[in-house]
């Protein structure tokens, strides 16, 4: 089987696009860090996007059917990893999220621990042959996706425990959940929407989660961050302000805007044009996603691909979201052209993988 | 049904297509509202956050003597300033922070926002004078605290120890009540404007207008670029009539005696000194005056605030003496009166007495001309007598007793004078004889004030030339005083009957030589003529049923002096409280008119003085304060003034004008 893997058949029109929104991610990353201690990102940014690309092509190599049948193994040691986070993690700004690594460079588990969760659940599903989704079979799913969860919440990152929603309603819907259950676990989940925010949340989530609703009431508060993106957004116009010249972008109005609100200050200095093309694409990048899925050689394949572009979505709505003032501050970085390390080698690997599948398409 | 190798069904990747398209849908659309729809109103608040607009504040003017020497200055000092739109809505913390560090309360800094009014862009003055350490606090919490800022402020430098303090007045900021005035309608609340004297009076002239810089700053509140500066436009300058040298030898004369003396030229009205004693120290005013500093200041009995050269109304006594002789001459009646003075007569059934006998002497036959230097009680009861109320109020309110004089400074009272309708006006009283008499030697109803005095007398020895009393050049007045400046322009012209003018003006002579009042006010050589009195301040009657110790409301001593005796270049009017004889005030009359004789002969003598002035070089002062007053009799112990400014130098030197202002606070040399 080996011998039909060619690179011939890597998708390289979806490694463009990709490339090219890391490209206009680099450039506002140094707009925005130009007059700040950070100056200098950009180039570091460079250098996590040509290690992404490396990993890319090393997992484009790995056999997928490898990975998955070996997913216990990783799910192990990702859980295990979590307590690791727990017990000798570094505290930074409250929560233990990171593990030092030596080199000075910061691990974040939590961030492939997505990844792990994909392939986990397209496996699942994908051995649930000839039957229907049994009531079971989601508490089952529910137990996979909820033990990290549980165990992220608990750092407490509540951003990155809830990018692991849209993989298990990714998995499940694409997975044969029966329509009935899926009204079930809708009524469950609404009812539950109180007790959590009752019990389950700590007041400065909860502020988060409320303050984006209204971001006047306190503007240097919690709200001050939506606020001064609004501003960034709305001050662009149609066309924007123009390349390095964003008054909120370089008077350091928006807060951490190479990472998190990254899209505030592109939106600022190239306007609705900017931003218009920037979404384009996305939406062409997450279409040729979904092509690859529905050419993969089997349903776990498809699985793996669709959970990774429901990762990607929630990110893209979240973040941006968070950006125009539709969703709360929840730290959640905007792929491909926030600054990070963990969030560019997450998003080259989860592309890596979905090459991986591509690349078998013709074995059966 | 479902094989290992079954696809996932196209449909359900078809509706996730949907899903993503709606998504990226709904946010372009609501970028579309806030880029788009939402631009300007974004736009403006981003300038909003970078473009902080600072004022700069315009320095008032400066004000000047007559011959260029500088009266008040300007210093640089510091400021807190609150930017109020950097300020989070819930600003208690930031309040808390703000008080500690500039060590204000915190109820002082809500008093100040909440007297700014609603005005978020109006940035208020929080600290006045910071000290280094205010400074230091203030660059330290620029992240902290953006809504702080520091302001450059020129501040007023007034003469130290309240020299010249009533006429120039001092400055303060706006007062609620004032802004509500149409007056004030232009200013900001926080403004400083006059809020007496000169300083009140010409505000207009003295006030700049401030400016602004429109700054761009970052979220730190650092400026990081200036977008456009609205200069600040200085205050005019103001030139006073007021002379340097006839004031300080005003100030030494009077030292820290109560009472006031004015000076001014009779053939134009231009005021050349002005003093009141108690004096005040305005430079305590151009910082922020502490509220108990203030209340000991409004409540002090002594009344320090009071400028008595145009505000004390009080009787005249004995100086009164000169307008009864004008009029009893006018009338042709004073020319050939003659009467004995027993020390004492009968009028209306009442027995008033001549103040001689309390030298156990009586006056007898006494003329118009020893009525005034002897200053005859008996002659002027028979004058008044003569003459009725109504006529000696028509000559007393002709020469502007009684009324405001129109003096250029504000607050300035009228006195009163009496008469028949005065009383049915005010008392709904009949007036009674009897009262004619007390009239007549400037007591009973009489009020009136030293400046009233000054261009009263200045008139009559004038030959009936009377001039209103005014501190600026009205020459020199921009166009808003027009109406100020042709009202002191105003000559009255009255006419006077010239044989009894002259009769009086001799008479006056006579006072300061030996047989007159005031033989120890004499000034050899000098053509010095004047007229004294003492006012009693409590009726002798009431004294008796009071109980009232012989130290208490002792008489006032008054002067009016003049020189020469007609057609005179100075007058000065002398009002020392409590000072029982009129040749007391006669003495400090004396050395004011003394340095300004020796002025004259000093400027005749050198002709280079007024150039040497001119490009401000130091001034020679004359001897006024070399040579003692001692060859006139005058005890050392009433020229020993406590007042230090300024220091008497030991033989003729040089004087710095510069040294009479007050230094400012030593923190304002530090500041850049």
């Amino acid at each position: 089987m080996r011998r039909f893997i060619s690179f011939r058949d890597f998708d390289w029109v979806l490694l463009a696009f990709v490339l090219l929104i890391c490209a206009v991610g680099v450039f506002e990353i140094y707009s925005a860090t130009r007059q700040t201690k950070f100056v200098g990102f950009e180039t570091k940014q460079i250098y996590w996007i040509i290690a992404g690309l490396i990993i890319m092509f090393l997992t484009s190599l790995v056999n997928y059917q490898v990975l998955l049948e070996n997913v216990h193994w990783f799910y192990g040691a990702s859980i295990l990893s979590l307590f690791a986070v727990a017990l000798v993690g570094k505290r930074v700004l409250g929560a233990r999220r990171w593990i030092a690594l030596p080199g000075g460079q910061h691990f974040q588990p939590s961030e492939w621990i997505k990844l792990v969760l994909i392939l986990a659940l397209a496996k699942y599903f994908s051995d649930l042959v000839g039957r229907d989704v049994t009531v079971r079979d989601i508490v089952k799913s529910f137990l996979i996706a909820g033990v990290p969860m549980a165990l992220v919440l608990k750092q407490p990152d509540l951003g990155t425990a809830l990018t692991y929603v849209p993989v298990l309603v990714c998995a499940l819907f694409l997975g044969g959940l029966q329509f009935k259950h899926a009204i079930a676990i809708l009524l469950l989940g609404t009812a539950m929407i109180y007790p959590i925010w009752r019990w389950g949340l700590k007041p400065y989530q909860k502020a988060r989660l409320t303050s984006f609703s209204e971001p006047e009431a306190d503007p240097k508060g919690s709200g001050y961050q939506i606020q001064q993106s609004l501003i960034a957004v709305g001050s662009g116009g149609l066309i924007g302000k123009g390349a390095l010249k964003g008054t909120q972008t370089q008077g350091a109005f928006i807060p951490i805007p190479y990472t998190d609100f990254i899209m505030a200050a592109f939106a600022e200095e190239h306007g609705f044009v900017g931003c218009l093309l920037v979404l384009l694409l996305y939406f062409i990048v997450l279409m040729r996603l979904i092509q690859n899925a529905q050419t993969a050689p089997d349903r776990a394949g498809t699985l793996i691909i669709m959970g990774v572009v429901a990762v990607l979505v929630f990110h893209i709505l979240v973040n941006v979201g968070m950006v125009v003032g539709f969703m709360p501050v929840t730290g959640i970085p905007l792929p491909l052209m926030s600054y990070g390390g963990s969030s560019v080698l997450f998003t080259f690997l989860a592309l890596g993988i979905v090459n991986n599948i591509r690349m078998r398409r013709f074995v059966n | 049904m479902y094989d290992r190798d079954d696809k996932i069904p196209s449909a359900k990747l078809a509706a996730v297509q949907y899903v993503i398209l709606v998504v990226i849908a709904v946010l372009v659309v609501r970028l579309w509202n806030l880029q788009v729809r939402g631009s300007e109103k974004y736009t403006s608040l981003a300038d909003q956050n970078r473009i902080r607009k600072i004022p700069i504040l315009a320095p008032r003017g400066k004000i000047y003597d007559r011959e260029g020497r500088i009266l008040v200055d300007n210093y640089p000092s510091v400021s807190a300033l609150l930017i109020r739109e950097q300020m989070p809505r819930d600003n208690a913390a930031d309040i808390a922070k703000i008080a500690a560090g500039l060590h204000m309360s915190q109820d002082e800094i809500r008093d100040r926002m909440r007297r700014m009014g609603n005005t978020q862009n109006t940035p208020i003055l929080l600290k006045d004078d910071i000290t280094p350490d205010d400074q230091a606090f203030i660059e330290a919490h620029r992240d902290e605290l953006p809504e702080l800022e520091t302001i450059m402020v020129h501040r007023r430098l007034y003469p130290k120890n309240g020299f010249l303090a009533h006429l120039i007045g001092y400055v303060g900021e706006v007062s609620e009540e004032d802004l509500n005035s149409p007056q004030f309608e232009l200013y900001q609340p926080g403004a400083v404007v006059g809020k007496s004297g000169v300083e009140q009076f010409y505000n207009d002239i003295l006030i700049g207008k401030d400016g602004s810089r429109r700054a761009v700053v970052n979220s730190h509140g650092k400026e990081v670029g200036r977008l456009s500066t609205d200069p600040a436009v200085p205050g005019h300058s103001l030139k006073l009539t007021i002379d340097l040298d006839i004031q300080m030898a005003a100030e030494e004369a009077l030292a820290d005696r109560n009472g006031a003396v004015v000076a001014m030229d009779p053939h134009t009205g231009e005021i050349l000194a002005m003093v009141s004693r108690p004096t005040f120290d305005p430079n305590a005013f151009s910082v922020r005056i502490s509220s108990k500093e203030w209340n000991a200041l409004v409540s002090d009995p002594a009344k320090p605030l009071l400028n008595k050269a145009i505000q004390a109304q009080l009787a005249p006594g004995s100086v009164f003496k000169i307008i009864m002789s004008v009029a009893g001459v006018q009338e042709g009646i004073a020319q050939d009166l003659h009467v004995n003075c027993p020390g004492g007569a009968t009028f209306y059934g009442r027995y008033f007495k001549c103040w001689v006998t309390s030298e156990h002497r009586v006056h007898g036959p006494v003329d118009l001309a020893k009525g005034i230097y002897q200053s005859c009680d008996v002659f002027f009861y028979t004058l008044a007598e003569k003459l009725g109320i109504d006529r000696i109020a028509k000559y007393a309110q002709q020469f502007g007793l009684g009324q405001k004089t129109g003096i250029d400074l504000p607050q300035e009272v009228s006195g009163v004078m009496p008469s028949e309708d005065w009383k049915a006006r005010v008392f709904k009283q009949k007036w009674f004889a009897g009262e004619t008499i007390s009239v007549g030697i400037g007591q009973g109803a009489v009020a009136t004030t030293p400046v009233q005095l000054a261009r009263a007398i200045a008139a009559i020895t004038s030959g009936g030339r009377l001039v209103r009393p005014h501190v600026a050049f009205p020459d020199e007045l921009p166009q808003q005083y027009v109406e100020v400046a042709n009202r002191e322009r105003e000559v009255k012209k009255i006419d006077l009957d010239p044989r009894g003018w002259e009769t009086i003006t001799d008479a006056m002579s006579d006072v300061v030589n030996a047989g007159g009042t005031a033989p120890s006010a004499h000034l050899p050589g000098i053509d010095f003529a004047g007229k004294t009195g003492s006012a009693q301040v409590i009726s002798n009657n009431l004294r008796k049923a009071v109980g009232v110790k012989a130290n208490q409301y002792k008489d006032n001593s008054w002067f009016v002096g003049v020189t020469p005796r007609r057609n005179p270049d100075i007058v000065v009017a002398v009002l020392f409280e409590g000072g029982e004889h009129g040749r007391l005030a006669a003495r400090m009359a004396a050395q004011v008119i003394h340095a300004w004789v020796e002025k004259q002969r000093k400027l005749r003598n050198d002709n280079n003085y007024a150039a040497v002035d001119k490009e401000g070089h130091p001034i020679q002062l004359s001897g006024v304060w070399s040579e003692g007053k001692a060859e006139d009799g005058v005890s050392d112990r009433m020229l020993a003034g406590n007042l230090e400014i300024p220091n008497k130098p030991q033989a003729p030197k040089p004087f710095e004008p510069a040294a009479l202002l007050a230094s400012p606070p030593t923190i304002a040399a530090r500041v850049h």
